[in-house]
């Protein structure tokens, strides 16, 4: 092994040394570096802690996130900020949580002592879960966006709140609605199969779906699961050829659902319809895009925007323009920022237990999503809900509930 | 269980992925006969020379094949300067430190992508993509096909290089006896060079390959480099016969335990078959004896 | 034997100036910064034991690690146990899982490259079982109930973390200071130094290196107990992943291997740096983690025995 010659230090001087770099980071600690500002937020601003993944595997779903939480932001700023504040402004302090959990606790604790006034963000329900035990130790409210877990409302913490649907209330939905859907076109879907990542939300989806598709008369032909990233769809293609399954349904992320779409499509996999839930491409205009042949038709079951408000569609536009593709990242902590500057304004203040006590009152009904006013009960907005879009040429239309349609569905979808 | 139709395509299509992982691997296998270095940055090379056909493709039309005489060559490079200029200085020449600054270079270039290039998806469709060959039970997606003869001529040209020529001849004395070949005159730093380069090249051709069948992220390399270890470590470390078999082999390993024990768990097929490799063959199906 | 007595010197200097350090930190986030430092400081103590004393570099050190927490975790879980019982449990399973790999990889005499390719090969397997069976949560991971109490090992006040994250780490720096005076720690660095000649001299090589790796397996494994203690969730990806098995390694190389203080020096450098990366490039993602790369690979060219070669004029 070579040596390091080149430092013939003296022994006793770099121990000291040690120690003082022990004590410093001791000193800079106890003196609160980097946090500055003790207590709430000033008149002039209201901050908003964002707890997002910006690096690591779910580097783009933060980013997207990021975007529309600054899109709502910046609108309320631009129309003058908090009124009942006399015009503070909001900011928003972004805390990286790298994707990992430990992170995410660190930048909760560290944004909650740098007068942050809420949360928003988790997006995944790893990160989510653990983010919110710090903020609720913290006794800050955090607003969770994406994670759809169901353990993560109902703990009995302090501050949680989801406006967004949970587990329980996506699959009941969707099972619902497929039912509906089928029994109107003539009960001709028998068979399904389901695709699914192996992670915290696929496999949940799958497992729940595996349950109570049998109670509503369909019969599973296929149950095929797989890690994320996974590199090659082919096998799974082939599977579902030959197992011929009436309609299919995949729940999983961006890249691995454009992978699996294009294999279907390949594949020339016999099917009447594809039906997402919570599908990571199945409502992305990215995809729409690049692969339109292999998108067309597909149906997904998934957090979108009430498409009859005119807030949702001057979102479209501004994304469109900046063009930067609509998913759900997006439109759900636009909508939170939105729903927790509500809470601000109602609050009067960015003191934290009075947004905590808006919040649990709320029935805020300015955001874009096909809900209704809030009503948060154990921190789960009740009439939460997904809609159900499917791709039609170009668009990503929305076909069910009736009430906001954008179009007419097509289902079963010809073999094309 | 399954009929034969489904294994037949399932076994074709695992040839097809096994090829890439070959090309992988062959890189990786010179690098490693060689310098006797894990190269930990592999998968982040290969996700920047994913990128590089990216942006070929979208700012200049150049479709991967024709990037084919552009990126392998800018990539040999990159790898040679990369292991002269920092590698090797920096690592002291112990094990230990190489390892590390690998794992240092792995880092920055995968945040220098995110940094430069954000995270979003990127995806290029060329006309090939959609041309389909059917193979009775089966139809391969055109760019597969040529993954596999492509990986099959380059590890005829690895072979033509490292026995005809004279840079072949000195990286095998370097590989084999490096002080005696220090001796008798070659240029141990050239030659670790060269071979690094040769690597990274051959990395590259995999990109070009891979690239109209999947996409490119910044993370996109993370999923490749466990099994081009177990490439290189089946087909035994050093030999390139071994890491074409090896890549073949994997990716037909990969795709039957996909099939029977679906494809979350049949993940351990692969390396239930690396521990398996390690543990009773070390020196894997083609490898030369252990220095 | 002065140097055997300068290090414990400085050790119990260190551990002082730690004890006391909740007493000037009233900050969360500080607090937060100080345990997770300690918590690397004992995982990268692990790694030390095997890969800085015994030469045997791991590079799956996660698979240890991830089954502290997991067993732990189904211990309360499933069967009901005590916090502090399923512990006890968690850490003899991870020093049988060490036992298991060790008896395996030494018997086959893989060294090097070879066996630290098998560890991270063996950390992969246990990811994927753990994340295709139901019994360990699948793909959504183990989440412990929050119940604060010392019966349940959890505490409220996170100053009560960080003395006992502090007496964990006193235990794995007790460990290598022994390793520094015991001759079983001499076989194990003869063995580091040149396995063959160790064994020409009659040290029963097996058994030395069988030994070390169950005391790291077992170390990584109370690091594991801590995690899930801490943040009461673990999923096959925090576990049993890359992430933990190159902050395992990361740790005492950079601090100096084969030395009682490297993890410690290690860690706190390690931590400072990704804060202060955070602090002055956050905004931009990915610019404070290249920043960090590139400060890595700066401290390889200067101090390639690591930052302890600052402190020692030799070896």
């Amino acid at each position: 092994m070579s040596e390091d010659k080149r430092n013939p230090t003296s022994v006793n001087q770099p121990r000291r040394r040690l120690l003082q770099v022990v004590g410093a980071t001791g000193a800079a600690s106890a003196l609160g570096f980097p946090s500055v500002s003790f207590g709430q937020a000033s008149t002039r601003t209201v901050k908003i802690g964002m707890i997002q993944p910006m690096t690591g595997m779910f580097a783009y779903n933060g980013a997207q996130g990021m975007v529309g939480a600054k899109l709502a932001a910046d609108e309320i700023n631009a129309a003058g900020g908090i009124r009942s504040m006399g015009g503070a402004k909001i900011e928003l302090v972004i805390g990286d949580s790298q994707s990992k959990p430990e992170a995410a606790v660190s930048e909760v604790d560290k944004l909650s002592e740098q007068g942050i006034s809420c949360f928003v963000g988790g997006y995944a329900s790893g990160l989510a879960l653990t983010a919110t035990q710090a903020s609720a130790r913290n006794k800050v409210p955090f607003l969770v966006d994406g994670a759809v877990s169901d353990q993560i409302t109902g703990r009995g913490l302090y501050g949680v709140f989801r406006l967004a649907p949970g587990f329980k209330q996506i699959t009941d939905v969707a099972l619902q609605n497929l039912s509906t859907i089928n029994d109107a076109t003539g009960k001709q879907v028998k068979t399904v199969a389901l695709v699914f990542e192996d992670g915290a939300f696929g496999s949940g989806l799958a497992k729940t779906l595996a349950g109570e598709l049998p109670k509503r008369g369909f019969e599973i032909v296929e149950s095929i699961g797989f890690p994320t990233p996974t590199r090659d769809f082919t096998n799974i293609g082939l599977k579902l050829r030959s197992s011929k399954p009436d309609l299919i349904i995949p729940s999983c992320y961006l890249n691995e659902y454009v992978l699996l779409a294009r294999s279907i499509h390949q594949n020339k996999v016999p099917k009447k319809a594809i039906y997402s839930v919570i599908g990571g491409g199945a409502s992305n205009m990215k995809f729409v895009r690049e692969f339109n042949a292999a998108a067309q038709g597909i149906m997904d079951c998934n957090h979108w925007i009430d498409p009859r408000k005119a807030r949702s569609q001057r979102l479209v536009s501004t994304l469109d323009a900046a063009k930067v593709d609509l998913t759900y990242e997006v439109l759900l902590n636009y909508s939170n920022v939105l729903l927790a500057i509500d809470a601000i304004e109602k609050a009067g203040s960015g003191d934290r237990e009075k947004i905590n006590q808006a919040l649990l009152n709320s029935t805020f009904d300015g955001h874009v999503m096909p809900y209704g006013p809030t009503k948060f009960v154990n921190g789960q907005n009740e009439g939460a809900r997904p809609i159900n879009t499917q791709i039609q040429g170009m668009k990503v239309e929305v076909v069910f509930p009736a009430e906001y349609a954008t179009a007419k569905m097509i289902f079963p979808v010809p073999l094309g | 269980m399954f009929d034969i139709g489904i294994l037949t395509a399932v076994t074709l299509n695992g040839l097809t992925v096994g090829a890439i992982y070959a090309l992988g691997a062959l890189g990786l296998t010179l690098i490693y006969g060689v310098l006797h270095i894990i190269n930990f940055a592999h998968g982040s090379t290969l996700m920047m020379a994913l990128y590089a056909c990216f942006f070929l493709h979208q700012r200049a039309g150049v479709d991967p094949y024709t990037a084919l005489l552009i990126v392998p060559p800018a990539f040999f490079v990159l790898g040679y300067g990369l292991q002269r200029y920092l590698i090797a200085p920096l690592g002291f020449g112990k094990d230990i430190n190489v390892l590390l600054v690998t794992l240092g270079i792995s880092i920055i270039l995968d945040n220098l992508a995110l940094y430069l290039w954000t995270s979003n998806t990127r995806n290029i469709d060329i006309p090939q993509a959609q041309v389909f060959i059917e193979m009775g039970v089966t139809s391969l997606a055109l760019p597969k096909l040529i993954g596999v003869v492509a990986s099959i001529v380059v590890g005829l040209l690895f072979w033509l290089l490292m026995t005809q020529t004279d840079l072949g001849k000195a990286i095998r004395a370097v590989a084999r006896e490096r002080r005696g070949a220090r001796i008798v005159g070659i240029s141990v730093d050239h030659i670790f060079a060269m071979s690094f380069g040769i690597g990274t090249a051959c990395i590259a051709v995999a990109a070009c390959l891979l690239i109209p069948t999947y996409y490119v992220t910044p993370k996109v390399g993370d999923g490749f480099v466990l099994i081009a270890f177990t490439t290189v470590v089946l087909g035994g470390m050093g030999s390139f016969i071994g890491a074409l078999v090896g890549g073949l082999f994997l990716g037909v390993v990969e795709a039957w335990s996909g099939l029977w024990l679906g494809e979350s768990l049949g993940q351990i097929g692969v390396f239930i078959i690396f521990i398996l490799v390690l543990l009773f063959k070390p020196n894997g199906l083609f490898g030369q004896r252990s220095t | 034997m002065t140097n055997m007595k300068r290090q414990t010197q400085v050790m119990l200097v260190l551990i002082l100036a730690l004890a006391v350090i909740p007493l000037f930190v009233s900050s969360k986030f500080w607090m937060g910064f100080w345990v997770m430092l300690l918590f690397h400081a004992l995982i990268g103590q692990s790694w030390n034991i095997l890969g800085g004393y015994g030469g045997q570099t791991s590079y799956g050190h996660a698979v240890f690690f991830g089954t502290g927490a997991y067993v732990t975790a189904v211990m309360q879980t499933h069967f009901g146990f005590n916090a502090w019982a399923a512990a006890l449990v968690a850490i003899g399973a991870g020093g049988g899982v060490g036992l298991f790999i060790g008896a395996l990889s030494f018997r086959y005499g893989l060294r090097g490259s070879y066996f630290a390719l098998v560890t991270l090969a063996f950390a992969e397997v246990f990811r994927v079982i753990v994340n295709s069976w139901d019994f360990t949560g699948s793909g959504f991971g183990m989440l412990l109930a929050l119940k604060p109490g010392l019966a349940n090992m959890q505490f409220a006040d996170r100053q009560l973390f960080f003395y006992l994250i502090l007496v964990l780490t006193i235990i794995a720096t007790g460990v290598a200071l022994w390793l520094e005076s015991s001759r079983f720690g001499a076989h194990l660095v003869a063995i580091r130094e040149n396995e063959d000649a160790a064994k020409a001299l009659g040290i029963n090589t097996f058994k030395v290196k069988l030994r070390a790796i169950a005391i790291s397996a077992a170390l990584a494994a109370t690091g594991g107990v801590f995690y899930m203690q801490y943040f009461l969730f673990v999923d096959s990806h925090i576990g049993y992943g890359p992430s933990m098995s190159i902050s395992a390694l990361l740790v005492p190389l950079i601090g100096g291997p084969g030395t009682v203080l490297g993890p410690f020096i290690g860690a706190l450098s390690l931590g400072v740096l990704s804060e202060v990366t955070k602090h002055t490039m956050g905004e931009t993602p990915g610019a404070n983690l290249m920043a960090y790369g590139v400060l890595l690979l700066i401290v390889l060219r200067f101090l390639p025995n690591g930052l302890m070669g600052l402190f020692r004029g030799r070896s």
